[in-house]
């Protein structure tokens, strides 16, 4: 692990789940690094450079070679320095692994910005519904574990971060009662012990900024009916 | 490895069954084939994939797995011959992030191309070629994706290519340039002539009558 001559370099933006994902995987490793953050309504050629095909963050470039899409930097960073282990060693577990977070992605990030971010009140109703379906799919998959990866948190708890800080900034915002200890009692006891993590703490964003942010968002959604 | 159980579920029609089988074969592992009547599905298939409920699972001594992408990372670190991944990071690393951006990008796109109408469709084919045009920069000017050798992300998206030339010829439009796309045309050409990938293709006029049935089942449902 020669840390000296690594160049680390982390394109972002203050407040996205998707950047906060390999901010947490960087701590765990302990591997320092730049951090550039981006202004979305203006993005840099450093940003367009380094991510052509989409043009959002996060991007993560180590020694010029730059990766984007969060789950593939943080399968990267977990390959690269190989201590605190993210994915387990077993391939069945890894697969797992794998499976739940990319579940994530597809079925709960995008309902759960829509149970809240929509105007239309009979569409916004199916994404609470769908919400509700696929956090009960990862109530049933967490049992009785302390995190998705067992006794330290892994792919999925760091993939999870979306549930644990975001959704419940939304919900406040929206007045919605999706994700609370009464529906999802062991995932948001999950949830707890995930946001309250030292090596997580550090690399959540401070939480009145990102409520106000997105309480404007929500607010400029509602004035546009 | 004696006395090991494994099944492959899928469907014939099924590009991503298609991806798990091409992984196996390359790499000489046996296994069961259980094809699925997705209009009826098994009791098996409810039970080993009850979050998608789609194929291609696979069932290794008992253990389901689903999702195609996932299913390959596992048969490439399970069974070590004939690597899929490159064991560098970064080489991974792109391997992974042009598979995901076919299944997000260009496979939605074509399919709005093959299932809509009018404007939406010539908007979609639109986004459709732009997807491939971007997709054939990860080629990087090697023989196959995977450089002198196909791999992970040669196995994961060569079937867009036989799929896209389907749906070209169904709807008449063009997505694929031969002369814009020269290089990504040439790949296809490359992959689906090699011998192991020929092999478990379904036959052309088979996919050909199976997806013009279902072109006409999307389009008159949306009049």
């Amino acid at each position: 692990m020669a840390a000296s001559q690594e160049e680390v370099t982390l394109l972002g933006v203050t407040g996205s789940a998707f950047v906060c994902r390999v901010q947490i995987a960087l701590k765990l490793k302990g591997v320092e690094y730049k951090y550039v953050e981006e202004n979305l309504g203006n993005k840099s050629d450093l940003l367009l450079k380094y991510n052509p095909v989409y043009k959002k963050v996060p991007v993560f470039v180590h020694n010029e070679k730059p990766i984007p899409e969060s789950l593939v930097i943080v399968e990267y960073i977990d390959e690269t320095w190989k201590h605190n282990p993210i994915l387990p060693s077993d391939p069945y577990q890894r697969a797992l692994a794998r499976f739940w977070s990319k579940f994530i992605d597809d079925r709960v990030v995008g309902a759960a910005w829509k149970a809240v971010y929509t105007v239309d009140e009979e569409e916004r109703e199916k994404n609470v519904e769908e919400s509700f379906e696929a956090l009960q799919f990862l109530e049933n998959e967490l049992k009785d574990k302390k995190f998705f990866g067992g006794e330290e948190f892994g792919l999925v708890d760091i993939a999870a971060v979306y549930i644990a800080f975001w959704i419940p900034i939304f919900q406040e915002i929206g007045g919605l009662e999706l994700f609370t200890s009464e529906n999802f009692p062991k995932l948001y006891k999950w949830s707890q012990e995930f946001v309250n993590h030292p090596v997580v703490k550090e690399s959540l964003p401070p939480r009145d900024p990102v409520f106000a942010f997105l309480k404007r968002r929500y607010e400029s959604l509602s004035a546009s009916k | 490895m004696a006395g090991e159980s494994l099944t492959l579920i899928g469907f014939w029609g099924s590009p991503f069954a298609l991806r798990v089988k091409w992984a196996l074969e390359l790499k000489g592992i046996r296994y069961q084939y259980v094809e699925e009547d997705l209009s009826n599905k098994s009791a098996m298939l409810l039970q080993y994939n009850p979050v998608y409920k789609k194929v291609p699972v696979l069932v290794h001594d008992g253990k389901p797995l689903a999702e195609s992408l996932v299913i390959l990372e596992y048969i490439d670190e399970t069974w070590e011959q004939n690597p899929l991944l490159s064991h560098d990071p970064y080489e991974k690393a792109k391997a992974r992030f042009w598979s995901r951006f076919v299944d997000e990008k260009c496979v939605p796109a074509v399919m709005a191309t093959f299932s809509k109408g009018g404007e939406e469709q010539q908007k979609a084919a639109q986004e459709a070629r732009e997807n491939l045009k971007t997709l054939e920069g990860g080629i990087e000017g090697k023989r196959y994706f995977g450089g002198e050798n196909i791999g992970f992300a040669d196995i994961a998206i060569g079937w867009l290519g036989y799929w896209v030339r389907i749906v070209e010829e169904i709807v008449g439009i063009n997505l694929i340039d031969k002369e814009l796309m020269a290089k990504l045309d040439a790949w296809i050409d490359d992959f689906l002539e090699l011998p192991v990938i020929k092999e478990c293709m379904p036959p052309r006029d088979k996919l050909l009558n199976h997806n013009k049935a279902f072109h006409k089942l999307l389009t008159s449902s949306s009049t």
